[in-house]
């Protein structure tokens, strides 16, 4: 609300040279503040639907948080007498064994994507930044773009055929090459990896994106100038590309490592089996099982608040540092 | 410009050349491998010595897909579901974002608006809470808990703002001189002028909508409600779909059936489910870069 205190000031900056001073002053400041309010009730009246699909599905479910510290019987329904926990639930999940695997999983498979994902990203946007020839540069964006607009599960569905250690076409490959067929997505030693090249598979064309946007934004003449000066294409990469996209990365970065705790749940769900558990699961694949598949409503509650919470400040200190930073502000 | 060539920068070039040529080929081969299968015979397929052309070429696999009941009542739940989806998200992306690019002084109360869309964008209550809560207000296997409540995304309402916010103001003024209101304005004025990224957020959404399989696989609880994504997602993680209704007589079926296999069909149901989307990218791909660019450059 200090914002709602602050307007009569700059109001009074804006009209302040009164030819009568004191006689009708307040009176008529008050009178344009309610003409002001007047003019801005069409915009709230448009702010309403959208506050209110934000009150009704974002805000509500937050009630629903209190199963977290119950031992929620699901035929007792939401408004039942359940019973009181405390902190049992956390508790019990902080004991598990699963607790410290699901914590790396998540973390592992989360920072593998954002250090691997960037590196290729970066490396093939400044690859494509020295193509001369626009044509061929369009079409390899065009097509780098295709992944990304396929869906996990297509894509998923697409992988199963391709990385099956019997038929499928890369195993075919690595036989052909002498070496033993590799299961991608059965071995859990392997699964980590496979999450994250194919989830960079799918998204570097995309990401290319922010850093060719860097890119095609250097002013030519400082690569003219850098050549006469005897500075050849690597030194040029070195000296003026990178130092160029160097704060969008640094954003980038930021902003994904506050995502750290989203390992890609869409991802896993569809390529995750019972034999990769150990190297696979992540906290949110966790909590779908246990919520949806196994009932148990109060600990699933529990270990997404948890995460919900870690996520928040993470998130915002992300944010609060890219601000600092970067002078990243969208709003 | 001429730029001096030495014997390393050509060569730096042809690897360059073949290097991004590799990468494009990484990134399409995988389609084409699978609409390759799904144009193969049964015998091939299973065989698994298909690579980029069709073995045994038969349409065999499609012509099953085509008499597939479940698989196209899945396509016309996605269909209804953009049909409803991207109207309704545009519609409420642009009443939240129009009133949020006018400045604190101009919109009592600004801060408090973007403060509860950041916090609900950081915060929410999670799967169970979000489930029980659907389940109570009945959107339970309806069509509207695919639309409504993701309909106010923080991302998608950023994006226009900013797109509002770098409008010439005299276009505003100039019309309210004019005694237009709000609501003329935004309908009359800004809004023709600002068909580019409405076409941003369309393809936004449209990506978003057709490619979700999470929320109809939790919130759908009969098959026949399924879009189409989360059908395949069942299909994908099935075993055997074969067994499965036909709009065909007995006979016929079981003449098809010789022919196709589990991983041809699968695959030919896989190609027709991600070809919309490549269908359309090539041609709306400028829109999205915009959105990204400006999503992520602001500042």
């Amino acid at each position: 609300m200090g914002m709602d205190k602050k307007l009569p000031i700059g109001e009074k900056a804006s009209g302040g040279e009164k030819r009568f001073p004191g006689r009708t002053a307040k009176a008529d400041r008050k009178k344009r503040g309610l003409q002001r309010l007047k003019n801005q009730l069409p915009l709230h009246f448009m702010l309403i639907p959208g506050i209110l699909t934000l009150i009704v599905f974002h805000l509500v479910p937050l009630i629903g948080l209190r199963i977290a510290f119950q031992k929620f019987v699901p035929v007792k329904g939401f408004f039942g007498d359940q019973k009181w926990v405390g902190w049992g639930n956390f508790r019990l999940f902080f004991s598990m064994p699963n607790f410290v695997n699901i914590f790396r999983n998540t973390v592992v498979i989360a920072l593998g994507k954002i250090i691997f994902g960037m590196v290729v990203a970066v490396v093939v946007s400044l690859l494509l930044n020295e193509i001369r020839a626009m044509k061929f540069r369009k079409t390899v964006q065009t097509i780098i773009y295709a992944p990304y607009f396929l869906s996990w599960v297509v894509f998923g569905g697409i992988l199963v055929t391709i990385l099956s250690p019997s038929e499928g076409i890369i195993n075919q490959m690595i036989r052909a090459l002498g070496f033993e067929p590799v299961f991608f997505l059965g071995n859990a030693r392997v699964f980590p990896a496979t999450l994250i090249a194919t989830d960079t598979w799918k998204n570097f064309g995309m990401s290319t994106i922010v850093y060719l946007a860097t890119l095609t934004g250097i002013d030519p003449g400082l690569y003219e100038a850098a050549s006469i000066d005897g500075a050849n294409r690597w030194k040029q990469v070195i000296h003026i590309s990178l130092p160029a996209m160097a704060p969008i990365i640094m954003l980038t970065g930021i902003l994904n490592i506050g995502s750290i705790l989203n390992a890609g749940f869409d991802q896993v769900l569809v390529l995750y089996n019972s034999q990769v558990m150990s190297t696979g699961d992540i906290i949110d694949t966790f909590v779908y099982r246990m919520g949806l598949k196994e009932m148990q409503y109060g600990l699933s509650t529990a270990v997404g608040l948890f995460k919900s919470v870690l996520s928040t400040i993470l998130m915002t200190t992300a944010y609060y540092l890219s601000y600092k930073f970067s002078d990243y502000r969208v709003w | 410009m001429v730029k001096k060539r030495t014997i390393s920068g050509i060569i730096f070039d042809v690897f360059n050349y073949c290097l991004l040529t590799a990468l494009a080929l990484i990134c399409i081969l995988p389609m084409v491998h699978i609409l390759a299968i799904s144009l193969s015979d049964n015998a091939a397929a299973s065989a698994g010595n298909i690579g980029l052309l069709p073995v045994n070429f038969t349409t065999a696999a499609y012509e099953w897909v085509m008499a597939k009941k479940e698989f196209w009542a899945a396509f016309l739940v996605s269909l209804k579901r953009l049909a409803l989806g991207i109207p309704y998200h545009l519609i409420m992306t642009i009443l939240v974002a129009y009133p949020l690019s006018y400045p604190a002084s101009r919109l009592r109360g600004r801060s408090i608006y973007v403060g509860l869309l950041i916090f609900t964008m950081l915060f929410g209550g999670g799967l169970i809470p979000t489930y029980m809560l659907y389940k109570e207000l009945h959107l339970l296997d309806t069509l509207w808990v695919l639309v409504v409540p993701n309909a106010v995304s923080a991302g998608n309402i950023m994006l226009m703002m900013n797109f509002f916010r770098n409008l010439p103001r005299e276009l505003e003024e100039s019309a309210r001189i004019d005694g237009a209101g709000h609501l003329q304005i935004l309908l009359r004025v800004i809004l023709p002028v600002s068909l580019p990224s409405i076409a941003t957020i369309t393809l936004y959404v449209t990506v978003a909508h057709w490619n979700d399989y999470f929320s109809g696989m939790i919130f759908m609880n009969s098959a026949e409600n399924y879009p189409l994504q989360t059908y395949v997602y069942n299909l994908v993680n099935q075993a055997s779909s074969l067994t499965t209704n036909l709009n065909l007589g007995v006979g016929e079926s079981w003449k098809l059936l010789a022919k196709v296999s589990d991983k041809t069909v699968r695959s030919a149901q896989i190609f027709i489910t991600a070809l919309p989307m490549l269908a359309i990218y090539p041609f709306l791909q400028k829109y999205y870069i915009k959105g990204i660019v400006v999503g992520s450059v602001k500042g």
